[in-house]
């Protein structure tokens, strides 16, 4: 049996090469050539092991030491009279403005006076759509975690384990997350925008291993799981979030900090 | 999440917005898009480098570069694809610049003791980790970082985009001013090279398993 070139094999780990034509026989030879999981278990490693590299945090507000250290440098920008004229904002600002004026005028036509409603406070609203929104999010990606972390491959079998439904899903994700993280950040959330960057990173993990991984491999994606007790601190923002939208029962945010702060404290002593 | 609504319409505003609005001559808005993507690109920057300080330098001139060639963005891609892809061109540039110097230099030029934390890889190059240290942080991740220090600076850059940041080839091609098969080979080469340099740590976890050891 011609045993699988070590390019292939690197191609073989990176999941969006599962295209590839030859992507599929790669696979059915994995599973029945030890010598070639041996070796991409190997390639694995590699990856492992720079996975391991930490990058240090800059800190929350680096984007405004960054602004801070470059504004006194940019150089004015002057436009030309006619380019914020033309500029589609402006433009899309004019029709929406003719727009608002022809359907009052049609409505002054065609409606009877109505007796005046309720209004509506539209930062509460807001603040609840959002708590929705990222309560959603968060929900989403328990379901995740959990699934992963509760999958038992079978070691001895030496198979490859399938994760390609739950990368997907990681993907989708993502982008939803990195939003209510910046939001968080920005508006001196810690506890939820760290939570969140934690979260990023599991996803990101997920996201970008291969659609089909090692034993050996999903069992260290499970472990680093565990350890990072991400599913945990999602949980406690979770609940955290189920307080504010029903303020009845509020024991809120304090809770929720000394909760993630215990159990980063507790990492801190394992690490 | 009270806190979080108070300037969520901020937080909010697309990148196309805000880089329309600073082309239009509100500077300001450039700020927007400095603190979303300054975290991204700082990441970026620390893995090409290897160290914070010049991480920093990345960022600033990149977000400087990204205002200056604003016009020529014209909202064809995502900011924050374009102002990375500035900073890895920067980086790229500046790494390939310390190679030559380096090279120059006669002896190799140490750090200074201030500079300490420059660069943390150039430090394990000059002495052999202490055994107090080598109990403090793992063997392999010194290794993986003396390795990865070895390799070129395109080698560096592709890795460094195609693994920790999902790049497309074609995106490391258009960085390294290459066709897309020569970018190719270049993030094979550096995975082989890597591959190598853990080879012994590789196999001790291998006997190790195999041993029922692990």
């Amino acid at each position: 049996m011609e045993h699988i070139k070590e390019e292939e094999l690197i191609a073989y780990h990176d999941s969006r090469e599962r295209q590839s034509p030859d992507w599929h026989s790669l696979s059915v030879h994995l599973n029945d050539c030890p010598e070639c999981r041996a070796a991409l278990e190997k390639i694995e490693a590699v990856f492992a092991a720079m996975d391991s590299l930490p990058v240090p945090d800059p800190g929350e507000n680096y984007g405004q030491r960054v602004w801070a250290a470059i504004s006194p440098r940019l150089p004015e920008r002057q436009p030309h009279w006619w380019e914020s004229f033309f500029a589609p904002r402006r433009l899309a600002a004019v029709g929406a403005f003719a727009a608002i004026v022809l359907a009052a005028y049609v409505a002054g036509r065609w409606s009877k006076p109505q007796p005046p409603v309720e209004t509506v406070d539209t930062a509460k609203v807001r603040e609840r759509v959002l708590v929705v929104a990222v309560g959603d999010h968060l929900n989403k990606s328990e379901m995740l975690l959990i699934e992963l972390s509760n999958a038992q491959p079978n070691p001895a079998s030496g198979k490859l384990v399938n994760i390609s439904a739950e990368q997907h899903r990681a993907e989708d994700l993502l982008e939803e997350n990195r939003l209510y993280r910046q939001t968080a950040l920005k508006e001196g959330d810690q506890v939820m925008a760290s939570t969140l960057d934690e979260l990023e990173r599991v996803l990101l993990d997920v996201a970008n291993s291969p659609d089909q991984v090692t034993p050996a491999r999903f069992e260290s994606m499970q472990k680093k799981l565990e350890s990072r007790g991400i599913l945990f601190k999602v949980r406690v923002i979770q609940q955290g979030l189920r307080d504010r939208a029903n303020p009845a029962k509020q024991p809120a945010q304090q809770n929720q900090q000394r909760n993630i702060s215990k159990m980063n404290h507790k990492e801190g002593n394992f690490a | 999440m009270s806190q979080m609504t108070s300037s969520v319409d901020s937080a909010l505003v697309p990148d196309a917005v805000a880089v329309e609005r600073t082309l239009a001559g509100d500077r300001d808005a450039y700020r927007i898009l400095v603190e979303r993507h300054s975290q991204n690109v700082y990441r970026l920057a620390y893995r090409m480098a290897g160290n914070s300080h010049d991480a920093e330098e990345i960022v600033q001139e990149a977000f400087l570069r990204g205002y200056q060639k604003l016009k020529q963005f014209a909202g064809q891609a995502n900011f924050g694809t374009w102002v990375y892809r500035i900073a890895a061109n920067y980086a790229i540039d500046r790494l390939r610049q310390r190679k030559v110097e380096d090279s120059r230099r006669e002896p190799p030029a140490r750090e200074s003791e201030e500079g300490n934390e420059l660069d943390p890889l150039a430090q394990i190059k000059d002495s052999a980790p202490s055994p107090e240290r080598l109990a403090g942080s793992s063997q392999l991740a010194l290794r993986m970082q003396q390795a990865l220090r070895e390799l070129t600076p395109a080698e560096r850059t592709a890795i460094v985009m195609r693994h920790w940041d999902g790049c497309g080839i074609e995106e490391i091609a258009a960085v390294l001013k290459s066709s897309t098969t020569a970018a190719k080979n270049t993030v094979f080469r550096a995975v082989q090279k890597l591959r190598v340099a853990l080879e012994p740590f590789a196999e001790g976890r291998q006997t190790a398993r195999a041993m029922g050891m692990e």
